[in-house]
């Protein structure tokens, strides 16, 4: 049963209907994460003091640069979701606030463009 | 905000106020490492677009990660990254519905700064080895 006022529907405040989604899609991102962020160390320290050409290399197997793909894009979703409850635990100023979550927002696409063009192009060969 | 400042009434305590216990700590410095580790992306992609797009810029990004700050960096974020991996099982464990009583919250604490320290120890290790 709907127990708002007619005026508080059209208002609309409240609950924004997407924290259960929030919380969930960041549990799944950390699940997907635990066995990533494994390879991700393992990928790391089987190039320590690589050359370019061994790193190109090994992104030449597809399973390789799938794995790292996901593992970027992976993170920067659980940690776009992480700064955005920080972002609205702390910044109450509602301009600086909205302008702390398009930056959130705007730097992990960023991220995310420039690692997945970076690891497609090393996995293309050049 | 309201201004609570003015507001004749008791505020609740704060962080300053409560004597500090491993669990607190271990919950700030969850989501600090977070935060670094958000900030760590950047070194990341820095190196993959480096090594994505020439020689001599991708031994520039090396011997900047080779410096002695470079690698004090990465030791950090090495760090941050097993810390958080290893908190955020914790956080897993109690999504669960487990593991809420007060001697299992503190050993999951322990063993998890334990762990943290371990695996960041054991990776640096493997690294110098690999590149000795």
């Amino acid at each position: 049963m709907m127990q708002k006022t007619p005026l508080g529907r059209v208002i609309g405040l409240g609950s924004a209907k997407s924290g259960t989604e929030h919380w969930w899609h960041q549990r799944v991102t950390a699940i997907a994460g635990v066995p990533l962020v494994i390879f991700l160390i393992a990928f790391v320290l089987g190039h320590v003091g690589a050359s370019r050409a061994e790193i190109i290399a090994s992104l030449s197997n597809p399973i390789v640069a799938i794995l790292l793909a996901l593992t970027v894009v992976n993170l920067l979703w659980h940690m776009r979701l992480g700064l955005q409850v920080v972002i609205e635990d702390y910044v109450h100023t509602p301009a600086r606030k909205f302008a702390a979550l398009l930056f959130n927002t705007f730097f992990t696409v960023a991220m995310g463009a420039a690692a997945l063009f970076a690891i497609l192009k090393m996995s293309y060969g050049l | 905000m309201a201004n609570t400042k003015d507001a004749g009434r008791p505020l609740s305590p704060h962080l300053q106020i409560y004597r500090r216990t491993l669990t607190m700590m271990l919950s700030i410095i969850h989501r600090a490492t977070g935060i670094a580790l958000y900030a760590g992306t950047l070194l990341l992609v820095w190196w993959l677009t480096a090594a994505a797009t020439s020689d001599s810029y991708f031994e520039t990004v090396q011997a900047v990660f080779g410096s002695w700050i470079g690698l004090l960096v990465l030791f950090g974020f090495t760090w941050a990254l097993v810390h958080h991996t290893v908190g955020g099982i914790r956080h897993l464990i109690w999504d669960t519905g487990r593991g809420y009583d007060l001697k299992t919250v503190e050993t999951m604490a322990r063993l998890s700064v334990a762990a943290s320290i371990i695996i960041t120890l054991a990776i640096w290790v493997i690294a110098f080895g690999v590149m000795s």
